[in-house]
């Protein structure tokens, strides 16, 4: 269908009219931008004016890696699995699923005291979290506390959406698989004494805070939790229904932060989540003293089925996180290699311009 | 159902019989017994659409680009079965394409609709029922008498029935048809030229039987059956009496015509059919890229497919107890499952081949080709015209000119013709006046060697006065005569000559003839032959165009038996033109020599030294005319084409083939035993196509050793036919045609680019060619600043576009290997969504629109930078698996720095807290926006303020989206994904680190390779851009600046160096052979350089 055909061509077409027919020419405007006269800069990359970044760049990184490697090396973290697959391990009991509750107790020495606000994460491995399946399992318009979406869940939730012709509250693979093992931390004071101490564990703020006052609802109605939740049935993998996850109104339903934090997906197979926090107390003693310790585990969650591990993470924390060498180790090669090139790229800038100047001369 | 549309639309009408019997002003014959013949009526229709119409038929068109419908269907897929994003992430962005390029080609047909309406609607006033009726132009049936007045257009192909002259005759000019600004002179046949008035042309009954329309502007045959007093006469209808749509009635009245052709079926309309559509280098090679694309997607669809499968073998890895899968994924059968499965990985991975490339390539052009209309350069003051781009689809390929091929009298414009001679010119030249309109004292003539003899004759005292009816007035030295004007024997091209016969005063017919050379000396038995001989080819040395007249003196019997045969000739219907052919051949005999004329044809300003441009940037030059072998040689000679150093190869004059092919192969003899002189070779027409029929490649062969070739004597299809045999030799050169005159067109569609000169020969030319501009000299400017800008613009574009789609894709493909094979997506699909059509587009088309990587002044001055973009050297497949290469490195680099940061499982936030995979997608996402953008900038040479904006605005703008997108919760969303995400990312100290050191990995590899190619083997491009700002250099190396002044001290020196550069002779002609040693031997183009850069 090809049309070029104008028909405007009939009415104004043809060559210019005799000359002085028409006073208004079609010259153009001689302004910056139709004549691609734009006032611009033109930088060229030359050796000339890289070599300097370069050299530049070497400088600011190499400081700044190992600022951020020497933070990141001063960070105290224990991780200690107990997952529980060897058999000298004192959870290898609770593999068997006939052991309910099974509690089991792990002992361990931290060498050096833990200052300033400590973390408790655990932490899980081959455990896709980021399965394409199990990522959209959820609904967060129930878990916003909209009452329709609470007795009618998205059907993205399947196979966890209905149980006994009920709605599952909260719906999907991801609720389903919340994470219930329950840790607790002792401190063996003075080998004198056996007593262990309890480490006290907060259980708030481990949740972003928006996720916890905005994202996450519960369903309107009265004061009682359990009222709410009414037409509901708790997940089928759950001990106890949502309501009941704590007992501080402000921490159960939706709004428990466990089960927000476990409702973050995590990117990668092998993660951790944050626990519990461990609050400075004061500056003169340390969070954690060094010295002996127990864990004491609630062993619910079975890892073994698909190769899995659990961990206990205990880490201090800097203004840029946990402990993580990578970045500092990174800035510290980006910026050293910055810095040799710019050396080569010097050498091979003067020996060019040798040449080209002789060159030069030559003609 | 194609056919059923072409129908419609008027094309393909359907055809009963060979001819048309058309009953004038309807009047049919009363025994009923005949049927009426159904005509179309007078709608011009050049829209493609209509309001009914429009969306299907659009859709349809843009469907059949295979880019739109490979998005299509991945949109269909994406609806159909469960694919890991929205339906909406490849909705949108196509949804996006189709509107922009719909709105485009709404506006465009809009515009035409107009048009239509304007034309369509356009009075005319129709005599019927004995009045005159005045009525819309689209309402004109076949048959209708239709009454112009003068300086109006007819509106219909028309048979001139009578003018208000007594003669019947009317002047027209087709100027907007053909290009020819001449008045044309038509006649009426006398039994109709005598009805003057509407109630006269009520009384006529004739009928008009004509040939179904055809496209050939001059060709109609036909003929008149005139009743009068119970009488048929019947009259012969030539072209001279059909008067075209679209040309314009000029000093005449009125006239009155009949409507023959109406609508769709002039001959205007049917001439503007089918221009065939012409890629560019730039296209082809982009489609390869899409499918080593495809095939990288469909690669990677597979891998990720088969890896699935080898995981989900296991039980623990395919269904562990946490996720589920629901019944009905367990029973659907494995084989719909694995398919959907691969589906889906495609739809996951479909974004790498990059869906807004078409429509900004499209924007681009569309936008870019303004500049070349807008350029002052390229404006020529004096015949107020502009470049024209006609096809904005191939401005980059004015970038990849190897063959160029011009049409002779391009160089030659004809506005400032000398007579330089008149020999023996005994009676005076009455005859040659025929075709002249007598209004003004200006002379108006079909050719302008035509109307140079006539100003000449005039100057040495013969002046025409006029002609009147059917006598021409001469003044003879103040003494008027006047000769009757009895036949005139129009030219054609076989001939080579045209006559009139004339009677003088005295009552003596004479036949006067004027043609080349070898058509007239042959025909001559008395006058001086050799003498003459001798002039002409003097002459024709010289580089001037001749003609020899000749007369015959008839006895008044020859005369009444070349009347009676004439005649004869001239009203039959069947093979009109080869009995007109007989009788002319017959007239045309027996001459008396009466001399010859030579015409100068001035060149064009500057036409040397743009060819000598040409030359220098790699283009290989070919002179395509259609002037004798020696005129031709000799214009060569002057305008540089052939230099005096030249050895010239001569193929001419070969009768046989054999001989022919025995000439060709001593010619590739001689080429090869003395390379080093360069070679011009001389071809004429005959023997090119005898050289052509039988010995190709031996041809070809021997016109590739040649620096310049020059064919002679050449007819307007063998020109066509010679850009036809480059194009297809095994080289495969991209060809450029520049003509200015009609019998250019051919050649000027063959040609890859066709460039139309706006001269003074009319405009078909310029019309029918992809750019048109005024003057023969821009040619450099077009090519060499635009060509070269277009195409490194439109080759960067393609690359980064792929480039960034691999560097989008390829995180997303490696996620897959960390997440089971499940699909998961990286990123959000807002994020899927917006990135080809937010967050990256704007840099890349503002830099496809301004980037200028040199200074005009410097790639106009020094043509052999053209050669370092040739044989589309920024497309080439090493370029291509640089940009991929660099793609993927880059995509690794985002993708595993952010893993080994997130995937330490270590805490990134002051407060302890922990990210998901929707922060770990965002973290990516955010370098590759910055590192993609910033990668653009890298190859930003030229940075106006709009760069800045887009460039910085762009980052900026990512980020205030994600903040304001992260910062509230969408209602009608199913999932609140990034709510907070994008917040809580920038909260961490650590993914600033991150992002920075990312981004700067990135670019690092990028300026390594830039600094080390330009350090260690720079293009002759470089090294121009090097002399513009040596100035940095210097200011390293004296360390003068380093490092904080350096800027500073850089722009000042570089602004110095750009005054002193752009107008020192000197210092150009020092750099230019500093930068291109290869060039030094040539002394004789080195020394030209100098003296061009000096007139700067």
């Amino acid at each position: 269908m090809a049309m070029n055909y104008n028909a405007k061509d009939e009415v104004d077409g043809g060559p210019p009219c005799p000359p002085g027919g028409t006073a208004k020419t079609r010259r153009p405007d001689n302004t910056a931008f139709k004549q691609q006269r734009l006032p611009a800069w033109q930088p060229i990359l030359t050796a000339g004016t890289v070599l300097p970044t370069f050299f530049i760049i070497g400088l600011i990184f190499i400081p700044i890696g190992i600022g951020i490697f020497v933070t990141s090396n001063n960070i105290r973290e224990i991780e200690i699995d107990y997952t529980g697959t060897e058999p000298s391990s004192p959870c290898n009991k609770c593999l068997s699923p006939d052991v309910t509750p099974c509690i089991c107790t792990i002992n361990f020495t931290l060498e050096k005291s833990f200052e300033g606000n400590v973390f408790m994460y655990y932490g899980l491995s081959n455990f896709y979290q980021n399965h394409r399946r199990y990522v959209k399992s959820r609904d967060d318009s129930q878990l916003n506390g909209d009452p329709s979406a609470l007795l009618n869940p998205s059907k993205e939730c399947e196979p966890y959406r209905r149980n006994e012709d009920k709605p599952i509250a909260p719906c999907g693979a991801i609720a389903n698989s919340m994470f219930n093992d329950t840790l607790e931390l002792f401190l063996i004071s003075n080998e004198s004494d056996p007593t262990p101490v309890p480490i006290p564990l907060k259980k708030k703020g481990i949740a972003w805070w928006t996720d916890k006052n905005v994202k996450f609802r519960n369903p309107p109605g009265g004061e009682n939790l359990e009222e709410r939740f009414k037409g509901t049935t708790k997940p089928v993998n759950w001990l106890k229904p949502v309501y009941m996850l704590d007992s501080d109104i402000d921490n159960s339903g939706f709004v428990n932060e466990d089960f927000i934090v476990w409702m973050r997906t995590a990117a990668l197979p092998t993660f951790r989540k944050l626990y519990r926090l461990i609050e400075r107390k004061n500056d003169l003693h340390p969070t954690l003293p060094a010295g002996r310790y127990y864990l004491n585990i609630t062993y619910n969650y079975p890892v073994h089925s698909f190769d899995g591990r659990k961990r206990m993470i205990l880490s201090t924390i800097s203004w840029m996180g946990g402990k993580n060498p990578f970045l500092g180790i990174a800035y510290i090669a980006i910026g050293s290699i910055s810095f040799l090139l710019g050396v080569v790229l010097l050498v091979i800038n003067h020996k060019y311009r040798n040449n080209s100047n002789t060159a030069d001369i030559t003609i | 159902m194609w056919r059923w549309v072409r129908q419609q639309l008027g094309f393909d009408p359907p055809h009963q019989s060979d001819t048309r019997t058309i009953y004038i002003a309807n009047r049919f014959p009363q025994n009923g017994l005949y049927t009426p013949q159904k005509f179309i009526d007078n709608r011009i229709i050049s829209s493609k659409y209509t309001v009914w119409n429009f969306v299907p038929k659009n859709l349809f068109e843009q469907f059949r680009r295979v880019a739109n419908f490979y998005f299509l269907i991945i949109f269909l897929v994406q609806l159909m079965i469960d694919t890991p994003t929205s339906p909406i992430t490849s909705g949108l962005p196509l949804f996006f394409v189709i509107t922009v390029t719909a709105i485009k080609q709404g506006y465009e047909d809009w515009l035409r609709h107009n048009s239509d309406n304007e034309v369509n609607g356009a009075p005319v006033y129709v005599v019927r029922s004995g009045g005159l009726v005045k009525t819309r132009s689209k309402n004109i049936r076949v048959g209708d008498i239709v009454r112009i007045a003068k300086d109006e257009i007819f509106p219909a192909d028309l048979v001139l029935l009578s003018s208000d002259r007594l003669d019947g005759s009317c002047h027209v000019t087709t100027a907007s048809l053909d290009g020819e600004t001449n008045l044309k002179t038509h006649v009426a046949v006398p039994e109709t030229a005598v009805l003057q008035t509407v109630a006269n042309l009520d009384t006529l009954v004739a009928v008009i039987e004509c040939q179904q329309p055809e496209a050939d502007l001059y060709r109609f045959m036909g003929r008149m059956i005139i009743t009068q007093q119970m009488e048929e006469i019947v009259r012969p209808l030539g072209p001279e009496s059909l008067l075209l749509r679209g040309a314009r009635l000029k000093n005449t009245k009125e006239i009155f015509g009949v409507a023959v052709y109406t609508g769709m079926e002039t001959k205007m309309a049917l001439n503007y059919k089918s221009k065939s559509q012409k890629r560019s280098a730039v296209e082809k090679s982009m489609n390869t890229f899409l499918i080593i694309y495809l095939i990288i997607l469909i690669s990677e669809a597979i891998i990720s497919t088969i890896l699935k499968y080898t995981w989900q073998a296991e039980e623990k890895w395919d269904e562990p107890w946490y996720n589920q899968k629901t019944e009905h994924q367990r029973n659907s059968s494995k084989i719909l499952r694995f398919i959907s499965d691969f589906l889906a990985f495609l739809v996951l991975y479909n974004f790498i081949i990059p869906i807004s490339l078409y429509v900004t390539v499209e924007m681009q052009k569309f936008l870019g080709s303004f500049f070349i209309g807008w350029d002052l350069d390229l404006y020529h003051e004096e015949s107020d015209q502009k470049a024209q781009v006609n096809t904005s689809d191939l401005n980059e390929e004015l970038g990849q000119i190897k063959e160029h091929d011009l049409f002779f009298k391009a160089v030659s414009l004809c506005h400032t013709v000398q007579i330089s001679s008149v020999q023996t010119d005994g009676i005076g030249d009455g005859p040659w006046q025929s075709s002249l309109a007598p209004s003004q004292l200006e002379y108006y003539a079909s050719s302008p060697d035509e109307k140079a003899l006539v100003e000449a004759a005039a100057r040495i005292g013969i002046v025409f006065v006029g002609n009147t009816e059917e006598t021409m007035e001469v003044k003879i030295l103040g003494k008027l005569e006047r000769y009757k004007l009895l036949h005139v024997l129009e030219f054609d091209s076989d001939r080579r000559r045209m006559s009139v016969i004339v009677q003088a005063p005295s009552g003596e017919r004479f036949l006067f003839a004027k043609g080349a050379e070898s058509s007239i000396l042959p025909k001559c038995i008395g006058g001086e032959i050799e003498k003459t001989r001798i002039h002409v080819d003097e002459f024709a040395l010289k580089g001037l165009r001749t003609l020899c007249v000749a007369y015959r003196q008839f006895t008044s019997k020859e005369y009444e038996v070349i009347d009676r045969r004439l005649f004869e000739a001239r009203t039959a219907l069947q093979q009109r033109e080869e009995k007109l052919a007989d009788v002319f051949h017959y007239i045309e005999k027996d001459l008396i020599l009466l001399g010859a004329t030579a015409v100068e044809d001035r060149l064009q300003d500057k036409v040397r030294e743009t060819i000598e441009a040409l030359r220098m940037a790699g283009i290989k030059v070919w002179v395509l005319t259609g002037d004798k072998h020696e005129t031709a040689v000799s214009v060569s000679l002057s305008c540089g084409h052939f230099h005096r150093t030249m050895n010239i190869l001569e193929l001419t004059n070969q009768k046989s083939d054999s001989e022919c092919a025995e000439q060709l192969r001593q010619l590739a003899r001689r080429i090869t035993e003395d390379h080093v002189i360069q070679h011009g070779l001389v071809v004429d027409g005959t023997s090119l196509s005898l050289a052509l029929r039988e010995h190709e490649k031996l041809f070809m062969e021997v016109c590739r050793n040649c620096s310049a070739v020059l064919c002679c004597r050449m007819a307007p299809l063998q020109k066509a036919k010679v850009i036809r045999l480059i194009k297809i030799s095994p080289e495969k050169p991209i060809t450029l045609a520049v003509g200015d005159g009609a019998n250019d067109v051919s050649m000027i569609q063959e040609a890859h680019v066709g460039i139309g000169i706006m001269g003074k020969e009319g405009r078909q030319a310029a019309r029918n060619s992809d750019y048109a501009i005024a003057r023969f000299k821009f040619l450099s400017k077009l090519l060499f600043v635009h060509g070269h800008f277009y195409y490194i613009r439109i080759a960067t574009l393609v690359q980064y576009f792929f480039y960034k789609n691999v560097c989008f894709i390829t995180p997303q493909f490696l996620y897959q290997f960390y997440c089971l094979f499940s699909q998961q997506t990286l990123y959000d699909s807002v994020y899927l969504t917006l990135y080809n059509i937010c967050f990256t587009s704007l840099p890349i088309l503002i830099y496809s629109l301004l980037e200028q990587h040199i200074d005009p002044h410097i790639l106009q001055n020094k043509p052999t930078l053209y050669r370092d973009i040739s044989k589309n050297r920024l497309l080439s497949i090493k370029t291509f698996l640089y940009w991929t290469i660099l793609g993927f490195s880059h995509a690794f680099i985002f993708f595993f720095g952010s893993y080994f940061l997130i995937g330490k499982d270590a805490s990134l936030l002051g407060n302890g807290q922990m990210f998901g995979n929707w922060t770990f997608g965002t973290l990516v996402f955010t370098v590759m926006v910055i590192t993609v953008t910033v990668k653009m900038a890298l190859e930003t040479h030229f940075w106006t303020w709009i760069n800045h904006l887009v460039t910085w605005g762009s980052i900026i703008f990512y980020f205030v989206f994600s903040l304001f997108y992260g910062g509230i919760l969408w209602p009608f969303l199913g999932s609140q994904n990034m709510y907070f995400v994008f917040i809580q990312l920038l909260s961490s100290g650590s993914a600033w680190f991150a992002i920075i050191l990312m981004v700067v990995t990135c670019l690092f590899l990028d300026v390594m390779k830039k600094v080390f190619d330009r350090q260690l083997h720079p293009t002759s491009t470089e090294k121009a851009q090097l002399t513009e700002t040596n100035s940095s250099i210097k200011c390293v190396d004296s360390l003068c600046c380093f490092p904080e002044g350096e800027t500073t001290c850089a722009s000042v020196r570089r602004m110095l160096e750009r005054v002193i550069g752009r107008c020192s002779p000197t210092h150009i002609s020092r750099s230019w052979s500093a930068s291109d040693p290869f060039y030094t031997n040539d002394r004789s183009i080195l020394t030209l350089s100098t003296m061009d850069s000096s007139t700067c």
